[in-house]
């Protein structure tokens, strides 16, 4: 039991969390067709946009209402009208995304009576969803933000269902939490293919920011759920979250539609695959194949591999609640000691974070824990890099943003074969460490006034 | 102390900018950047640019006083270079909540600012005001006043909050707060007669170190590099300088042009991108200063430098002439940062096909002409379709351009290079025009190119992308061909002014019918020319290839 304590600094040095809004856009990104939207100075929409870029290297659809002074004040009507007919007239999306920011929330506009009114001027609209999400920047995080989105598109996008009406007994709805990569969700929609089931993921990255060269080019997101399959994803026979941030968007499907519900909170380790694939073939009515059975026995023989390296060290690690609680519980589980856990909003997950606390806090908290309690691996995203270097220990690149290594939307986690990779490069990158910065030396087990060094360096 | 908007009237008043001083007072007063088109906007805010302008100096503690939007989803995204201290690399910031936003954030701001330097007792604090916090009213000079005197250390307010404007104006913000509160400030241990500033130049890959040996080989002293690896002291004994170069860019003419008034320091607008820019420069610093009382051998020394660095370059370019023979490139780039460029392209045997006009004003279209003659292919706009079939024609072999259209290219499997500021290659100076070569040579001669343009074993031959995208071209090119009233109205058709969605052959009746012969007739009969302003040229064009009834006009 991990108690969750909030960090009580009036200054937040070098932060781990980004905004709500952003975090709202990004589960719009998959959406096939979709331009997200922020309703905010030109500025909150350039941020997360290169941001996005940056991670993804991919092209990324974002607009602004570009909201300026005088319409800040005056309130942001014309600002949001104009911005949909613009972004209908050239970019002819599928949907509209919209998400309210700092600025526009301590105005308090009212953006859902804004879009009535604009629907009402404007009926060549009717066709175009119009989806709006309050998120204000100073609260909650990048997380909620997503968790918020992916509810709302439930329930706006999902056409309803009677509890007793007949269901596609293949069909499987996926509502995947925004600490997945596109590479994941790849990932775990072959897994339920080969059980015979028909998954629809939403949101749907891997559609969309995979790095795929589409077809023909457009301005709007290039893959993605569509908005007709979303509607009939009350016809699926089961619905399956991944991440305590889903379970919001879970209950408003079961809902609506009456489709059951499992959460998956991990599906990196061992024992949770185990349980995510016996839940697949309870629902197909099939055997678990052989290629899983495979994988499983690969994925025991990584963690006898590689336990030698990560049994034992102390893991410094900052990510969001539910990517914390995944990767953290899965090093636990090699052996490794969760020494220091820093995160960006409250989350039901964090108190079973196998550590003694769990801090709301900034990467200045998690690398004065790190070196106060002598950890030596460091799990964060990119901005965790300055940290690392002063630190002097190693380093894996986990969650949003990752933008000064390549590959980000291909990172894999989940499945047999996801974590089997994971605990490889963990400790490789152990081993690597070790060999470039820990070399034995004639003096390195010379007793001194010290007495016994206790933890002589691993030779393996 | 003078209001926001006072300051922002003050920076859109800049007569050292050209531009600027050909304008109307009325011009004058809506500011120097195009007003923003919600939907269709792109790029940073006030903020943004204020931040991007003064982050590079290195040892000061860069604090944000907003949400966490702000610095969270922003911070440690600039490739400047420093020679130490790094605690401009680290973020500061409020990270304000919803208790903040109803009573106020100012008292989290002082506390904020006591933290800073308390953990990390900086030279200077420089606070950022963003849009929330100016909403709800907190007044951030008062907190840094009251927090400077407190512990007796500069706290410098920089009051340009994203919804005043873009990016452009932030940097001028970011200017006019270092001119009201740090420039002059402290003096200089001592002074000679080389000591220069440097205006405008982020240092951005580390570039600028290819520059200054040759500074530091004629003895010509960096007093202060607003903003690139400089210190907070050296801004603030900045005003002892001799002479200043401010880099390229119109970001932060006002303060070159307002320490020529205060401080009677010359400047000179220069660029150290391609060889004959560098030599340029280099000569107008040593102008300048011997002006200013540096002894006149500084121009002979100067003058044997640049000829040893020229020797040197040419002779390192000339072995990829062979290489670049026939090889064609497209330039798209909206700043003047690559006419310079252009020259040392050319030197090199690259012929320079055509270049993007988008941003570019009337001059710039000229200087276009000058380098590159009369027929050079001057590009509006480019779907990435188009930018393919330029490739598969061999009308183009690489692109060079700024980061966003670098997506684009890529995936139309178009060799490409990045030579804008988001670059990790350092291309300045002599050393630079070299470097750039090289990189060139490896993206255009990269054997993957060849493997990325082969169709999938199992594409039936024309159905990839690629072939299916010039079928569809050709398609179109030849019916247009074939019927002329289809061909006018296509013409007829082309958009001219995207904000208000006016076309060509609207443009074209309305000069007829009323004989107009200005943009803001047509803007008065069309709209067109009325949102975002970016279409004039265009229409300027336009209005040229009207002779009919321009002529009766002015008559």
């Amino acid at each position: 039991m991990a108690i969750v304590t909030t960090s009580k600094k009036a200054c937040s040095v070098n932060p781990l969390k980004m905004s709500q809004p952003i975090g709202g856009s990004f589960a719009f990104m998959g959406l096939r067709g979709a331009m997200p939207l922020l309703h905010g100075s030109q500025g909150c929409t350039s941020f997360g946009l290169t941001l996005f870029v940056r991670h993804f290297k991919e092209a990324v659809p974002m607009q602004t209402t570009a909201m300026s002074e005088v319409a800040t004040v005056l309130g942001g009507y014309e600002n949001v009208e104009q911005a949909i007919l613009n972004i209908y007239n050239r970019t002819k999306p599928e949907i509209i995304g919209i998400n309210s920011t700092g600025v526009t929330e301590t105005k308090g506009d009212d953006v859902e009576g804004f879009i009535r009114l604009i629907r009402q001027k404007h009926p060549q609209l009717e066709k175009v969803p119009l989806v709006y999400v309050a998120t204000p920047d100073f609260k909650d995080a990048f997380q909620d933000g997503w968790e918020k989105t992916a509810a709302r598109m439930v329930e706006v996008l999902v056409d309803p269902v009677e509890a007793e009406a007949a269901r596609d007994p293949a069909r499987v709805n996926v509502l995947p939490g925004c600490h997945l990569t596109p590479g994941d969700l790849d990932e775990l929609r072959t897994i339920i293919e080969d059980f015979g089931l028909k998954p629809s993921f939403l949101p749907d990255l891997a559609g969309s920011l995979d790095g795929h060269i589409p077809d023909e080019f457009t301005p709007t997101t290039i893959g993605g759920i569509g908005v007709d399959e979303i509607a009939t994803m009350g016809q699926a026979a089961w619905t399956i979250a991944i991440g305590a941030q889903m379970r919001r968007a879970a209950e408003a499907m079961q809902q609506k539609t009456g489709v059951p519900f499992r959460l998956f909170e991990r599906l990196c380790g061992l024992i949770p695959n185990d349980e995510f694939i016996a839940f697949l073939s309870e629902i197909s009515g099939r055997p678990v194949p052989a290629k899983y059975r495979r994988q499983r026995g690969q994925l025991a023989d990584a963690m006898l591999d590689t336990h030698f390296h990560i049994g034992g060290r102390k893991l410094a690690i900052g990510a969001e609640p539910d990517l914390l609680f995944d990767l953290s519980s899965m090093l636990h589980e090699m052996g490794a000691e969760v020494a220091a856990a820093v995160t960006t909003t409250a989350s039901p997950v964090l108190e079973r974070v196998r550590t003694q606390e769990v801090l709301i806090g900034d990467l200045e908290d998690l690398e004065e824990l790190a070196k106060a309690r002598d950890c030596d691996l460091l799990i964060t995203h990119s901005h965790g890099r300055q940290a690392a270097s002063r630190l002097k220990i190693p380093f894996y690149r986990a969650g949003f943003p990752m933008f000064d290594r390549l590959g980000a939307g291909h990172q894999l986690s989940v499945g047999y074969r996801g974590t089997r990779d994971l605990v490889f490069d963990l400790a490789n990158l152990v081993v690597g460490d070790r060999e470039a910065n820990h070399q034995p030396t004639p003096e390195t087990w010379r007793t001194t006034d010290s007495g016994l060094q206790v933890v002589p360096p691993q030779l393996h | 102390m003078s209001s926001l908007s006072a300051t922002i009237q003050d920076v859109f008043n800049e007569p050292g900018c050209g531009k600027n001083a050909n304008k109307t007072e009325a011009e004058r007063k809506k500011g120097c950047t195009k007003q923003l088109q919600p939907g269709g906007a792109a790029g940073g805010c006030a903020f943004d640019g204020a931040k991007i302008a003064l982050q590079p100096f290195t040892d000061v503690a860069h604090l944000v006083h907003g949400p966490i939007a702000c610095e969270g989803n922003s911070w440690d995204n600039r490739g400047s270079a420093s020679s130490g201290s790094d605690l401009w690399r680290r973020s500061f910031t409020t990270d304000m909540n919803e208790t903040d936003i109803v009573f106020g954030g100012e008292k989290r701001l002082y506390k904020a600012i006591k933290e800073v330097i308390e953990k990390y007792d900086p030279p200077a604090i420089f606070v950022y005001q963003t849009c929330v916090p100016a909403m709800i009213g907190d007044d951030i000079n008062a907190v840094c006043k009251a927090a400077a005197t407190k512990f007796g250390k500069p706290v410098i307010p920089v009051n340009s909050p994203g919804f005043v404007g873009p990016k452009n104006l932030g940097n001028k913000l970011a200017g006019e707060a270092l001119l009201e509160h740090v420039i002059g400030t402290e003096e200089p241990d001592y002074t000679t007669p080389y000591d220069i500033n440097i205006i405008g130049e982020y240092n951005l890959s580390g570039e600028f170190w290819q520059v200054k040996p040759l500074l530091d080989e004629l003895g010509i002293r960096i007093l202060s590099c607003i903003s690139g690896d400089g210190k907070y002291r050296e801004l603030a004994y900045s005003h002892r300088a001799k002479a200043a170069m401010m880099v390229c860019s119109k970001a932060m003419i006002n303060v070159a042009r307002k320490m020529e008034e205060r401080y009677g320091i010359p400047y000179f607008e220069g660029s150290f991108y391609g060889i004959q820019d560098s030599s340029d420069s280099l000569r107008e610093i040593a102008r300048l200063l011997i002006e200013r009382g540096a002894p006149a051998e500084l121009m002979d020394r100067t003058e044997a430098v640049i000829a040893r660095e020229e020797t040197k370059a040419w002779a390192a370019i000339e072995r990829f002439k062979p290489r670049f023979k026939d090889k064609k490139v497209l330039l798209i780039t909206g700043g003047v940062k690559s006419w310079s460029v252009v020259a040392a392209l050319q030197e090199a045997g690259l012929e320079i096909v055509g270049t993007s006009v988008k941003k570019s004003t009337k001059e710039d279209k000229e200087r276009i002409k000058e380098l590159m003659g009369q027929d050079a292919h001057m590009i509006e706009d480019m779907t990435p379709r188009e930018m393919y079939k330029m490739l598969k024609d061999a009308r183009a072999d690489i692109m060079l351009s700024g980061g966003k259209s670098q997506f684009v290219a890529l995936k139309a499997a178009m060799p490409w290079l990045d030579i804008n500021q988001e670059r990790c290659h350092a291309y300045m100076g002599y050393i630079g025009m070299v470097k750039l070569m090289e990189e060139i040579e490896k993206a255009l001669y990269n054997p993957m190119w060849a493997q990325l343009r082969r169709p999938a074993p199992w594409d039936e031959a024309g159905m990839n992308w690629q072939a299916k995208a010039i079928a569809q071209m050709d398609a179109q090119a030849a019916e247009i061909a074939a019927d002329p009233l289809l061909a006018e109205a296509t013409r007829r058709a082309k958009k001219i002014c995207h904000c208000k969605t006016v076309d060509l052959g609207s443009i074209e009746d309305a000069i007829a019918a009323h004989g107009l012969s200005t943009v803001n007739g047509v803007k008065e009969h069309t709209s067109a020319s009325s949102g975002c302003g970016a279409c004039k040229g265009r229409i300027e064009d336009i209005l040229v290839a009207q002779p009919g009834p321009i002529l009766q006009a002015a008559e």
